[in-house]
């Protein structure tokens, strides 16, 4: 690596490229945001920067403030579902026989790499009243009804009189389901590459010593596996907040996140510093989360 | 003994293991396949199947705003990567090639496309064009140029980021050896490290595709009613009528996304070989 | 834990009992209807080339593979298919497998708290075992301020301190440097006697085997070859793996012409002198036997011994290899033998050695100096 000075063309015919765009079309535009955030409205789409708080001050209506509380929740609730799911599937390929973790790696990304919103709405023809989940289960309710009749219960309607569809899209648990289908991957990544690091023989002096299969899990593999879990819940934690999609096709009228509540802002409540205001809470919340990270990655001494 | 007994470590050869990778796999493939099934099903309600048909493809084929939504979305992607990757190019060598004051900083700055929340980016361009003015009612393809630029703004930091990984392999020597030939420093750059970057070049290129083509909520905020794309035109599909033509549009996007992946992988798989 | 002195001998049954045992993978057999037992109180060695399934077997003992065939029985009971952590046994792994995310008494501890018990009763316990592998002091240390030494001693404070039955080290002393590697070695044997537990080593390096085991087991692919003690292996070797593994060896092939009354004759193709040697087991007149001559005990000198007779053969110097405190000698008795190799000290400067390359020597051995080998 060059000090800067001694390549001062070559520094600058790279450099200047890149620069320029990042600077124009991108911090330019988030300036732009950050000022409006200090604006007040001023008719219908007029606005002055006027240097008020009210657009933060807005924000901590109970109103929002729920908003916000029911995306930290939301993404909370996915980064813990995606990794008690997720663990099992990253062990199970860290051991399976090396012919068939490429393959079974490969078969966990490629959902990735479709289009989140071909996902998402694939969920709704599954999640659904007449969908795939709702027929799978009032498949099992018939057969287990059959069951019961031969074996002479049938009379008592133990599993009631008719199968009562679970209403599992446009709410809450629609919201969480979609969210950690479209986010398991990133969980499933990290912890595979910590995991395919771990000393196995660090296992089997822990089951060598006496401890159960479970015991040895936590208080080995989970405790040296550590780095893996936060970069994963990171990387599952940040998108899942700031998700628009997911919410708007499967959430219900009271299911909405904050990308939602922007996106409003913008786009029918035209009321742009209100959505300057709240974009910025969410990013400085991105910010507060990796800064977390890193602050829990230097605390652990870099293990 | 019939087969050999489950060793302590072997986990992935117990039932219970097994059945929760089999259950996870059910659970991401299923909506997927659900969907890709019932576009050759000849019902519109989707539910029952009642037989195979391509008749949806081809009323999806004859629908010429979702046509003409593809060709956008073609159009932005090519050129949105195009300027990308050189982009990309140039911040991965400037970053890796030269040191100097507040470079972390900078750093930073370049990693924010990449760790912001897509909605931010795109609020912020929206508001960008519209306090400059950006013309509207330009003739195909300027019409685009907004989504274009705003897609290069976000798609260019991944490329910097797969070229950098791609450059942090190179062997200095490579370049000491052309220039003790004689070699001028315009010549190394071309004749040693640009052919040294082409995987890089490569894989960056068609992440940064891939990007732009699947790419929602900035398109969103960045289109207008005469330029729309393809996932925009799909989600007012799926928003307010939902037909197997949805399904069908929606399979193809499928296809294409797995096919350029899959000739990123085989690419980087082949280098690997030849790194070897 | 019992005082000094060599641990009694076997007293009762044995406190490992290996029948039949074997472990194939797909159609590879790692480990072939292996036999063995294991005494109480032995210093027991698994010694082999790479790939001959010690490691495996030793594997199989402490249950972290389970066997496709056969038994284990562990003080009489049997263990074959008990998993690892619920074995009497223990185990120091050959990378020590110390937790890196604990601190050196937690690591000692580990094991006891699984047991439960006090929790000032396991430290008592921890720091007792760190005492016994001199880290006495070391209990707040991480892992990551150890060097390897230490850290293997970690790993045997941690496995002793549970009392186990039987201890077992995978190649204990392979990581280390030489000068560590020796004393290591009288201090492995010295804690064994202090402790008293049988303890089954597995390794590669004979001199290992030979200088801390009480009984040595050799294996090759799979099989045991010859279990012995040291010197019954050195001097007695089973076959000619054997006598190759364990030092350096000479094998000249012959005819068996005579066996009777505790004395063979071999007829050795580029031997003249007649080939006698005294030995219990005799081989059937004529099968083919190796002579198997260690070089230190073949007499080299540059006049014809006194007495014409048996036991002796003519030949060229053809290499001296010097090793310091030795020289070997390669010499050619015959066009279609292998080089004969005699070691023998250097008593003298080297300048004033009797002969040199391409000097004509004599070679003779007594009839107790070797063996005669059928396989």
């Amino acid at each position: 690596m060059e000090d800067w000075r001694r390549g001062r063309s070559a520094f600058w015919l790279i450099g200047l490229g890149p620069t320029f765009w990042l600077a124009l079309f991108f911090l330019v535009p988030l300036a732009i945001v950050w000022l409006y955030s200090f604006a007040e409205l001023r008719g219908l789409v007029d606005m002055e920067v006027t240097g008020t708080l009210d657009n933060y001050a807005r924000a901590l209506d109970p109103l929002y403030l729920d908003v916000f509380g029911k995306s930290l929740a939301f993404a909370g609730l996915t980064t813990v579902v995606s990794l008690v799911v997720g663990f099992p599937v990253a062990l199970a390929i860290v051991f399976a026989p090396p012919r068939w973790r490429p393959v079974l790696l490969l078969l966990v990304i490629l959902p990735f790499w479709t289009n989140l919103l071909i996902r998402t709405y694939a969920l709704i023809a599954v999640l659904r009243v007449r969908g795939f989940a709702n027929f799978t289960l009032e498949w099992i309710w018939e057969q287990s009804n059959t069951l019961l009749s031969l074996l002479g219960l049938g009379s008592y309607q133990l599993l009631g009189e008719r199968f009562e569809p679970l209403e599992l899209l446009y709410n809450n648990t629609a919201v969480v389901i979609g969210l950690v289908y479209v986010h398991l991957p990133f969980m499933v990544l990290p912890l595979y590459a910590a995991l395919e690091k771990l000393d196995r023989s660090l296992i089997e002096a822990a089951l060598d010593l006496g401890a159960s299969q479970w015991r040895a899990f936590l208080t080995v593999v989970v405790p040296l596996s550590m780095p893996g879990i936060v970069s994963g819940a990171i990387l599952v934690f940040i998108p899942a907040l700031g998700s628009f999609l997911t919410p708007d096709l499967l959430g219900g009228t009271d299911s909405q996140m904050i990308a939602n509540v922007i996106e409003r802002q913008f786009k029918s409540a035209n009321d742009w510093p209100f959505g300057a205001a709240l974009s910025f809470l969410l990013m400085y919340l991105t910010f507060a989360a990796l800064a977390l990270r890193a602050f829990v990655a230097r605390g652990r001494g870099g293990l | 003994m019939a087969r050999a007994p489950i060793g302590p470590l072997e986990y992935t050869r117990r039932t219970w293991m097994r059945l929760t990778l089999l259950a996870t796999f059910v659970f991401l493939y299923a909506p997927i396949v659900t969907l890709v099934a019932f576009s050759f099903n000849d019902s519109r309600r989707n539910i029952v199947w009642r037989g195979f048909t391509t008749k949806y493809y081809e009323r999806a084929l004859g629908n010429s705003e979702l046509i003409e939504a593809f060709v956008n979305s073609l159009t932005i992607a090519l050129l949105s990567t195009l300027i990308a990757t050189v982009l990309g190019a140039l911040t991965a060598l400037f970053l890796w090639r030269f040191r100097f004051p507040f470079k972390a900083g900078y750093e930073g700055a370049m990693a924010l496309p990449i760790v912001i929340p897509e909605i931010c980016m795109g609020v912020a361009m929206l508001a960008f064009f519209a306090k400059v003015g950006w013309p509207s009612g330009l003739p195909w393809p300027f019409s685009l140029s907004a989504i274009i630029i705003a897609h290069v703004s976000f798609s260019f930091p991944f490329v910097a980021v797969v070229v950098r990984a791609r450059l942090a392999g190179f062997n200095q020597e490579l370049a000491e050896a052309a220039q003790d030939l004689g070699a001028s420093e315009w010549r190394v750059f071309w004749d040693v490290m640009v052919p040294f970057m082409r995987p890089g070049l490569v894989a960056g290129a068609l992440l940064a595709f891939t990007l732009s083509l699947d790419d929602f909520v900035i398109t969103f905020f960045t289109s207008g009613p005469d330029t729309v794309t393809f996932p925009v035109k799909v989600y007012s599909m799926v928003r307010f009528s939902v037909t197997p033509e949805v399904n069908a549009a929606s399979t193809v996007l499928i296809a294409l996304t797995v096919v350029l992946t899959g000739a990123a992988l085989w690419l980087q798989f082949r280098q690997e070989k030849k790194d070897r | 834990m019992s005082t000094s002195g060599p641990p009694a001998a076997a007293d009762g049954a044995p406190i490992i009992e290996i029948s039949g045992l074997s472990k194939r993978f797909g159609d590879f057999a790692a480990v072939d209807k292996v036999n063995l037992s294991v005494e109480r109180g032995e210093f027991f060695a698994l010694l082999g080339p790479s790939g001959c399934g010690k490691t495996t077997l030793l594997r199989m003992l402490a249950g972290l593979d389970l066997p496709s065939d056969g038994r284990i029985r562990i003080d009489g009971q049997d263990m074959s298919l008990v998993p690892a952590n619920r074995r009497p046994v223990n185990m120091v792994f050959q990378s020590y497998a110390v937790f890196p995310h604990m601190s050196v008494l937690d690591n000692v501890g580990y094991g006891l708290r699984i047991d439960g018990g006090a929790r000032d009763e396991i430290r008592r316990r921890a720091e007792e075992a760190l005492e016994l592998v001199k880290l006495g002091g070391y209990g707040s240390r991480r892992p990551d301020q150890l060097s390897g030494g230490q850290r293997q001693r970690v790993a045997l404070a941690r496995a002793l301190v549970k009392r186990p039955k039987v201890l077992l080290l995978d190649e204990p002393l392979s990581a280390l440097d030489a000068k560590l590697r020796e004393a290591m070695r009288l201090e492995l044997v010295n804690l064994q006697e202090t402790v008293g537990i049988t303890f089954v080593i597995v390794t590669h390096d004979q001199s290992e085997a030979l200088s801390m085991a009480t009984r040595i087991a050799v294996m090759n692919a799979g099989e045991v070859q010859q279990i012995a003690p040291p010197a019954e292996l050195y001097e007695f070797p089973a076959s000619r793996f054997v006598a190759d593994f364990i030092g350096s060896v000479n094998l000249i092939e012959g005819r068996v012409e005579a066996a009777e009354n505790g004395r063979i004759r071999l007829a050795c193709p580029g031997i003249t002198a007649p080939v006698e040697i005294e030995q219990d087991r005799l081989p059937a007149v004529g099968t083919t036997g190796w002579l198997a001559l260690r070089p230190e005990k073949i007499d080299i000198a540059k006049e014809p011994p006194a007495e014409v007779g048996l036991n002796r053969v003519s030949g060229v110097v053809e290499e001296i290899t010097y090793l310091g405190e030795t020289s070997v000698y390669h010499v050619r008795v015959a066009p279609n033998l292998p080089l004969i190799k005699v070691s023998s000290a250097n008593l003298d400067r080297v300048t004033r050695r009797a002969f040199t390359w391409e000097d004509p020597v004599h070679l003779s051995w007594t009839s107790s100096c070797g063996v005669v080998l059928d396989r």
